[in-house]
């Protein structure tokens, strides 16, 4: 279990290496000249070169992938290009905002879909599982901002039941920032359900068809029993996976969603990065959430450890 | 069973089955309402795509400054948008610019990925620890924001963002193949191909790719999906088809800050456009994988 852990912990490493690498190579290889980029066509030749050897990037590629990655380690995610200050107090401002939102979100979607997993299983092939899985699936791949919009204009515009914008000001209350937000975690609900329910549909379908749901049932246990000690307990496993993963497409959505109601999270802090060419805080603000993204997928598989018997007793996963 | 092509019993057995399999298999995906609804709706956009210039009633382009922001009426059934131009119009030849950068993006996902699996799966070695590693790296981040920081880099445009996507993509859709090869290297036809002196790329493409062609199939509808998703979000952002082309997630976003004013159909309807693509798209998909996991 710890050579796994340790194995998994590695993998991790080398995987965030990798990332760090697409990232640069994103954010600092391809878009060529960046003092050109932040100064526009019209500027002077010596300007761009003078703000170029300012920001650094006149240096060889390694050297700057070198000193990059050395300021990472050391906690030092880069100077702003527009602000010209160092990036960190925006993301971690941004992240705690984001973190407000997403969790709401995640509050809300993995009860709803976890019981509309487990009765699209109970049901299959009928109509409520249809339903629910054409539902779920399409749900999930309607972008968030036509999902967003719709919410908008209905609760928002014509029954006036919640505030369009998500920020509730500086001071507000709990409560006041919870009516601010409801809005826009809908949106990222209806992306969510789907995978969600989709694994819980499909874990309870695999309990079901086991040998010990067939001996609960053959010695006389009730459905409900069965269904309750035998099969979730089981089957709501490998969910736990898929909602640490969803972590990614949350916060993909998040982009889009604090861009539309214009809330002060992460995603509208890439948005805004990208829109002013500002690399340095856009490649630390991709490369923080490749890390929440693989912190939650890391905690996701100890918990499955720790929770799954098979595995705690000796298996090696 | 015994018969003239005793000397590779596997071999021969694949490839005669395989077609015949097939044909069952595509008759079941043809027979189900899902796969027909969502076919019509992706035929009737594909159509608005091919001919969408002669089939509205206006010129997409054309602003009339005179009838900015109307309602729905019989002139203009969708109603005008802020510059006056015919939302309807917009609607069906914006399905153009999606229903090009989407299918093309997602065919070279497919093609690349495809051939990234099957040597993946089945020479492994270093290409396999390699890619696999990509793969985890890619998917620690949503779509979305890997497209979108590889496009500002690059500077939107619809070639940027077709390549930009199917590469994306390929790592993901290596990974489904090489688990089909996976199980199909197991398989006695495999050896015997192998017995037989069959060059490597002979036995990926010729003997390995047909039999993998449902997971495959599988990979581009569900990619398919993720790709409109995917255009439409980078769109709305500011990152996709540039105006005044009509585009639905480009009119969307130049039109929901006059949401609040009442405006609803210039907004509404591009995005029920996109609803009713990425839901046919769906359709499809989900009787498809029906189909092939019965």
């Amino acid at each position: 279990m710890t050579t796994y852990l340790l194995r998994r912990l590695g993998l991790a490493v080398i995987t965030l290496w990798i990332l760090s690498m697409i990232v640069f190579f994103a954010g600092q290889v391809l878009p060529g000249d960046p003092g050109r980029a932040v100064l526009g066509p019209l500027a002077a030749q010596s300007a761009v070169q003078a703000l170029d050897h300012q920001l650094g990037v006149d240096r060889p590629l390694l050297t700057q992938y070198a000193s990059w990655i050395g300021g990472l380690l050391h906690g030092n995610m880069g100077t702003s290009y527009t602000f010209r200050t160092p990036v960190e107090p925006f993301i971690s401002a941004a992240l705690v905002n984001s973190a407000k939102l997403g969790g709401l979100a995640f509050v809300v979607v993995v009860p709803l879909s976890i019981i509309g997993g487990v009765i699209a299983a109970l049901n299959v092939g009928r109509l409520p599982d249809r339903v629910i899985s054409v539902t779920g699936l399409s749900a999930a791949t309607v972008p968030e901002f036509v999902s967003g919009i719709v919410v908008i204009v209905i609760f928002g515009v014509e029954l006036k039941w919640f505030p369009v914008s998500a920020s509730a000001g500086t001071g507000a209350s709990a409560l006041s920032q919870l009516d601010h937000l409801i809005l826009p975690a809908i949106p990222l609900v209806f992306v969510l359900f789907g995978y969600i329910a989709r694994m819980a549909r499909a874990g309870t379908i695999e309990a079901l068809e086991s040998d010990y749901a067939r001996t609960a049932t053959l010695k006389g246990l009730k459905r409900s029993v069965v269904i309750r000690r035998h099969i979730l307990r089981n089957s709501l496993l490998p969910t736990i996976t898929v909602i640490a993963t969803q972590t990614g497409y949350l916060i993909g959505g998040l982009v889009v969603v604090e861009t539309l109601f214009n809330y002060q999270g992460i995603g509208l802090l890439i948005f805004h990065a990208a829109q002013d060419k500002d690399f340095p805080m856009l490649e630390a603000g991709v490369l923080t959430i490749g890390v929440v993204y693989m912190v939650a997928t890391l905690i996701a598989d100890l918990l499955y450890t720790l929770l799954n018997p098979r595995l705690r007793l000796g298996g090696t996963g | 069973m015994i018969d003239s092509t005793a000397a590779a019993p596997g071999a021969a057995i694949a490839v005669v089955r395989a077609p015949r399999g097939e044909l069952t298999t595509w008759r079941l995906i043809l027979r189900r309402p899902t796969f027909i609804a969502g076919a019509l709706i992706l035929a009737f956009w594909i159509i608005c795509a091919l001919f969408g210039n002669t089939i509205a009633p206006d010129n997409p382009l054309a602003q009339q400054l005179l009838a900015t922001n109307n309602a729905p009426s019989h002139a203009h059934l969708f109603g005008t948008d802020q510059l006056g131009r015919d939302v309807l119009s917009r609607v069906i030849v914006g399905a153009r610019s999606i229903l090009t950068i989407t299918p093309l993006a997602t065919l070279i996902g497919v093609v690349v990925g495809t051939a990234l699996g099957l040597v993946m799966g089945y020479l492994g070695g270093v290409v396999d620890i390699v890619v696999g590693r990509v793969v985890e790296a890619v998917l620690a981040l949503p779509l979305v924001i890997v497209a979108l920081l590889f496009v500002v880099a690059l500077g939107p445009s619809a070639p940027v963002i077709i390549v930009v996507i199917g590469f994306i993509f390929a790592p993901l859709i290596a990974r489904t193949v090489r688990s089909a090869v996976l199980v199909e290297s197991q398989l006695d036809y495999l050896s015997s191909a192998r017995l037989l002196g069959e060059k490597p790329a002979h036995i990926m493409f010729v003997e390995i790719l047909p039999n993998v062609l449902p997971a495959v199939l599988v990979e581009l509808t569900v990619r398919l999906g993720y790709a409109i998703f995917t255009v439409a979000t980078l769109s709305f952002l500011g990152y996709g088809v540039q105006p005044p082309t009509p585009d639905w997630g480009a009119d969307i976003a130049a039109n929901y800050v006059v949401l609040g004013a009442g405006y609803w159909w210039e907004t509404l309807f591009p995005a029920l456009a996109i609803a009713s693509l990425v839901i046919g798209v769906n359709l499809v998909t989900d009787s498809i994988e029906q189909v092939l996991a019965s």
